[in-house]
Formats: C-alpha cells, structure tokens, sequence
C-alpha cells in the first residue's frame, strides 16, 4: 500500500526498561496502536489519537505519547493541519470528518468578559450561611401577573401558567443521541441529571427502555430523521425539542457513521444495521416560520402541549429566525454556538460556518426584548460552555440557562481528542463497540458528573454572593454587570456590555 | 357511531371532541364539515375508525398509533407525519410529504401524490410501514428511504407511462419501492437499483395490494395484471467514500 504521506501526529513511546510487559496497553487501546510482538509491545504509532487511555492504565508509566516532532516545516501560512488535510484529501478524494467543537484559534469572547464584584458600597453576601436561588423554570412566562386572594387567605396567581421545566440550577445536558455515544455514557447522564435536578437530552436516536425510569429528567428531540420517534417517546420526558441546527454543522444534517450502528443501535432508530444514519439537512416538512410552527403544534397536540423546544445553530441572522421561532410558538430556543461539539461533521463545516454563541446570545435576547416578547421563550444557550464561569456570563448576557455535553464528556474520561466519528473511543463514551462500552460504569462515573455539576453549583453561587445578589434570575440579562476588556467598540455594542473602567 | 359537526371548529377544539369520543370507546366517528382543520388524529391511539368528510388539513394523523381514518376525499400534505401504527385511506388525491418518517400502517391513497412521498420511511423485520398509491407521485419519491414498502400503481395509465417524477429514491438505503410500470433510470437516484421483483417480492405486493383494493372497491386480480418493477437500496452506505477518516 501506498504509505500516506501525512506523518503521524503523534509517536506513542514505551519505555523498554519500565514496561513489565503486562499487555494493559493492548487491551486498552480501542484504536489497535499497540499488539504483542512476542517479547515486547510493537507500536503502530500512525493510529494514535493521543486519548491517552493506555497512559492512565500503564501500571509503571512507561508510555509517553509525544506530538510528533516530524513535522512539517512551520509556516505561518501552510500550517501543520492545512497541509495535512491536503495530503488526506489528495489520498481519499474524501471529506475530512472530525469530532467535538473546533479547535482553531477564534476568540472566544467568554475571556474578554469579567463580571463585577461587590466593594464597599454595596455588601457582598456569603453564600455559605445565606440563602441563595439558582433554581431556574424554562418556559413560556405570562406577560404580566395579577393575584387573587383565596378564601383560607392564600395569595394565588391569576393568570394560568404555561408549563415549565423545572431545573435546580442554570444547567443542561445538551442533546447527544444513543448512537453518537453509548448508552452507558448516557446513563451517566440520566443518574446525574436525576440527582442534580436538571435534564438530559435525548438527541434524536430514540429513548432506550433502560433509560425510562429517568423520565422527569429527560427532554427527547425529534429531527429531520425522525429516529426513534413514536408517540410513546414524544411523551416520556418533561419536553420535546426540535432540532434544526447543530453548532458544529450549521446547515448540514446528522450523520451516525455505520460503524456506529449495531443492531441495538439500528432497532432504536429503525433502520439498518451497518448504515450511515443520515439526518437530512432540511426538514423537508419545514421549508418556513409556518411551516415551523405546524409541527411545534402537531407535538403540542400529540403530547398534551408539553413545553416544546427548537434548537438552532447560531448563524448570521440569528435574531430574526429566533423571533421567528418565538412567534412560531416555541417554548423555549436552544442556541448552539459555533464552538459546539459533535459527533461527526466535516472539518470544512465545523471550523467555518455559523457565529459564536456569546454574540448570538446578545443579539436574540436584544431582539425579542424590542420587540416585546421575551417572556415568550427561555433561551438556552450552548456551545463551548467550560466553565460555571462561562456559564454565568452566558446568563448575564441573556440566556436563562446553559447547556455543556464536552465537558459532561470530560467527567467520563474524555479527553477531547475529536475522533468521536469513527467508534473507537477507548474510553467507552463514543462508540458500540461493546468491549469499549462496558468501561464506563455508570454509578462509577455518574459520581464523576455530580460531582462537576455540584461544584458548578457551589461556583455559581460564589460569584452571585461576590456580586451582592441571591438569585440567579437578578443576574438574567443583567449585561450591567459584565465588563469587556480588549474589545473593539462594536463588539462592546453588540454584546452590549461597557468596556472595563467605565 | 358518534357524529361530530366539524363546522367552524379549531383544530384543538375538533381534537378534543375526538379524543374524547375515542375515550368513550367509540369505534366508529364520522366528522362532517371538515374544513382544513389541521392535525387530525394527532397522536391518537386506539381502534376506532374516524370518517371525514370534507378536506381535512395538513399533518393529518401524524405520530397517529392505531385508528383508521377514513377521507371521503382529497386530502393536503404531511399525512402520516412520524406515524406508528394505524390506517389512513385518501379517496381522492393528496399533497406533499405523506408518511415522512413513517414507522408503521398503511396509508391508501387511491388518487396521486404530491412530492416528498415516503421521506425517511423506517422499517424493522416486525413493524414496516406501507403507502400503496393509487395514481401518480411527484419528484422525490421515498428519499432517504431506510425501510418499509413504497408501492406506486398509476392505475389509469397507459403501459410505459413514467408514473413517479425525478430523483426517485435519492438517498435510499433501505425498504423497497415497487412501481407498477416502467422505471427510467434516468430520473432515480444514484444509490437505487433496479430489479424485477421475486417470489417473495410479489407476496409482499400482492398483500398491500389486496389490502388498498379492499378500501376502494378493486379487484386485486385486475391490478396485478400489470407488472412490477422492485428499486433497492444498491448500497447500504449510499454515503460511505464521501468522507476521509
């Protein structure tokens, strides 16, 4: 064969001296990098992502997985990957596929932002020893309230509340289908949004059974492929979400590579075994606001008008489509940034289509606040959230909560090394292979997850406490006390936030 | 046997008269003066069989788990959106998207079809959706299909009449179409294959087709007179060296 010429991108290294020989590596690597050479380990280092699985299971640390000092020569023009990807394509004639959110060097504006504090003036408040309300309702809200004394003396509210999703914090699981990840990375889902009082997504590749018991703490999502999709599945979480755009592929489909597609996997989604399970682009029964609006009611009026949710990636003209959605009826718009993570989508698409979500955030709530109708919808805002930090200056912008999957990921081992598309995780969160799979434990790392989610909690409540407030709703929209530092005028304008020292 | 007077009620009003009257354990509904109300039989369950007259509209049954509803005559688009289980029978013509993603039932209509007919049909071994078309069908017919049985018979057309439009079974990677007539390779798709049907091919025609006449009054034998053409899915991965690893 002819041998690429693309070097690898990293060197996989054991140490002779260090190495027992106990084969771990071997067993571990999902990516076959390693095999017994009869007296010694043999490296076939092209096939290393640098997930670094061997490494934590090496009982001596004799590996050391290095970038690859072979390198191309260094070009400020021709880098590493614009060559690289040159050589693939010229190889395959193929589309470059990758996995998570992308890794170019875009500003993330998360880090031009820092949040006030309080200083004399004004008291801090220690959220140790004093109440303070991150719970959050996503939801429709009535434009204004009234109240009406009961006969036994009770205050009631008048008008009559649209239904609302209950969540103990600020915070989400954004939707990953059974398929993209395991059902073992999704049961570390499930138990954690269970016990932390937050939801889970079900991305659409439908609700395995072994998932139900966790229905309080699910929203299930339809798509252009209707994976999964029945009347039982429309009513088993707390809300249904329609999906037309991911962050990372704004504008182009779903697609679950066929080697991700075993036979539990295609029962889920009803199709064959082995196929590429392609989410058209469009929704071809939604070519309009209209049209839009005729399948949030034909699953409002499947389910009882539970709260329905329509997710988007944030593109150019972000503000007029969500206002669109708004007034199509949606509950609830779901922004996905340009920094959002996936499963599988071409490079070409990920690294360079759509808008960050700190931009979008500003913009939609912006819009539906001049025009009177931001009561209307929750915004949910996601895409490269990783941080309670990052989190707290999306709610300060404008969103009502924040959705992470990456760093979900992370708790479970993760390591982001993007090569989530071709089902080789080693660590068991990204691929069917049921070897692979049975790593994840789902008591064992579900732990890991609550553990993240309720020090996000602890965090959000520091800064709230440092900000002298003690609810999260006072710090909704409340772009006042966020601050910009290196950013142009215009940025500054569009966020709607004044630039440090004023 | 309930009849329920559609005239100047909303969707939501009429769905919930209907709904209620499936709870009673009603099996037999006529609703009158159906006038484009949308999304009829929405998410329904049951047995019951609904009959419409009038021209109901758009996402008609869709997401539906059991009922036959029954259209005196034409109907418009998104029949069968997401539907489980159940039957649809459309005496007259009907619009664009029927059956999109379909995942169980029949849906008979004995007229033509619009565009976008059969889109991400679903299939398993047990549960297999089937639309029998009596007429003609429009550009698009079964894209992306992943399963289940597609069967178009142009019934008053002439031998060679083209009976579906262009790009028929793009994107197919599961299920069969059968179309009763000639099939021009130049207007399917590229991942589509075109045979003449087998045994088991034509039991599984000559069942939805007895099925279809049983609702309009045909004799199957007549409309099994004419040929078959059987279109397959040539790859299960249409898709598969569009991307570099």
């Amino acid at each position: 064969m002819f041998k690429s010429l693309a070097p690898p991108e990293y060197l996989a290294t054991i140490d002779t001296v260090k190495c027992i020989r106990c084969k771990r590596c071997i067993l571990n690597c999902g990516w076959g990098v390693y095999s017994w050479g009869g007296d010694k380990v043999l490296i076939a280092t092209s096939k290393c992502v640098k997930c670094l699985r061997c490494y934590h299971y090496c009982p001596e640390e004799a590996i050391q997985i290095h970038d690859n000092p072979t390198r191309f020569k260094a070009n400020a023009c021709w880098g590493y990957n614009n060559i690289r990807n040159i050589k693939r394509q010229a190889e395959s004639g193929g589309i470059p596929l990758t996995g998570m959110g992308s890794d170019l060097p875009y500003p993330i504006l998360f880090d031009n932002l820092l949040i006030d504090a309080c200083q004399v003036t004004n008291p801090s408040i220690d959220p140790l020893r004093e109440p303070m309300e991150l719970r959050t309702y996503l939801g429709k809200k009535p434009s204004s309230v009234s109240f009406v004394d009961d006969k036994d003396g009770h205050v009631r509210l008048k008008e009559k509340m649209p239904p609302q999703i209950k969540l103990s914090m600020p915070v989400m699981f954004s939707p990953m289908s059974f398929g993209s990840i395991s059902l073992n990375a999704q049961k570390v889902l499930a138990i954690a949004a269970k016990e932390c009082g937050i939801v889970m997504n079900t991305g659409e590749g439908g609700l395995h059974e072994d998932l139900f018991p966790y229905r309080e703490n699910i929203i299930v999502q339809v798509a252009s492929g209707r994976f999964g999709v029945n009347p039982d599945y429309l009513n088993a979480g707390v809300a249904v979400e329609i999906k037309i755009g991911q962050g990372a592929k704004p504008g182009i489909g779903g697609h679950l590579p066929g080697e991700k597609i075993p036979l539990e996997v295609a029962r889920a989604r009803m199709i064959p075994v082995g196929t590429d399970a392609l989410s058209p682009a469009p929704q071809h029964d939604i070519y309009s606001i209209e049209d839009l609006r005729q399948l949030i009611y034909a699953i409002k009026e499947a389910t009882n008008y539970k709260p329905v949710s329509v997710k988007i990636a944030a593109v150019h003209n972000v503000a007029a489509i969500a206002s669109g959605i708004v007034r199509a009826g949606a509950d609830i718009v779901y922004l996905d940034g340009f920094r959002g993570g996936t499963g599988a989508a071409p490079t070409i698409i990920r690294d360079h289509l759509g808008i960050p979500i700190e931009h979008a955030i500003a913009a939609v709530d912006d819009r539906l606040r001049q025009e009177g109708i931001r009561n209307e919808a929750s915004i949910i805002a996601a895409g490269g959230i990783r941080s309670s930090a990052d989190a707290a200056k999306a709610i300060a912008l404008g969103a009502d909560a924040v959705a992470i999957a990456t760093t979900a990921l992370i708790t479970m081992g993760c390591t982001v090394c993007g090569k989530c598309y071709t089902g080789n995780c080693s660590w068991g969160i990204t691929t069917q292979r049921p070897e692979l799979t049975a790593r994840l434990d789902p008591e064992v790392y579900a732990e890991r997850l609550i553990n993240l989610v309720h020090a996000w909690e602890h965090e959000l409540k520091e800064i709230l406490g440092a900000l002298g407030i003690n609810a999260i709703e006072s710090l909704r929209g409340n772009r006042e006390r966020l601050r910009g530092v290196g950013l142009d005028t215009q940025t500054l304008d569009i966020l709607g936030v004044k630039p440090a020292g004023r | 046997m309930t009849e329920i007077n559609a005239k100047g009620l909303r969707f939501k009003e009429l769905n919930e008269k209907i709904r209620a009257a499936v709870a009673k354990g009603e099996k037999e509904i006529t609703v009158k003066g159906v006038n484009g109300q949308y999304y009829i039989g929405d998410g329904l369950r049951g047995t019951a069989t609904i009959a419409l007259d009038g021209v109901p509209g758009n996402d008609l049954a869709a997401f539906m788990d059991g009922p036959t509803i029954v259209i005196s005559g034409n109907a418009q688009d998104n029949i069968g959106n997401t539907m489980n289980s159940g039957r649809v029978v459309v005496k007259g013509s009907a619009g664009d998207v029927l059956g999109y993603g379909m995942r169980g039932g029949r849906i008979h209509v004995l007229g033509d079809v619009g565009y976008r007919v059969g889109i991400h049909m679903k299939g398993l071994k047990k549960q297999s959706p089937t639309i029998v078309v009596g007429g003609k069908a429009g550009d698009f017919f079964g894209e992306y299909m992943a399963g289940g049985v597609l069967i178009l018979l142009g019934l008053n057309e002439k031998d060679g009449a083209t009976l579906a439009g262009d790009y028929l079974g793009t994107g197919m990677h599961g299920g069969a179409i059968y179309i009763r007539g000639a099939v021009d390779k130049g207007f399917c798709g590229a991942e589509v294959g075109i045979t003449e049907p087998d045994a088991e091919d034509l039991a599984t025609i000559k069942e939805a087709v007895g099925e279809f006449c049983k609702d309009f009054g045909l004799k199957p034998e007549e409309v099994m007179k004419k040929p078959f053409k059987k279109l397959y899915p040539a790859s299960l991965r249409p898709y598969g060296n569009l991307y570099a690893y």
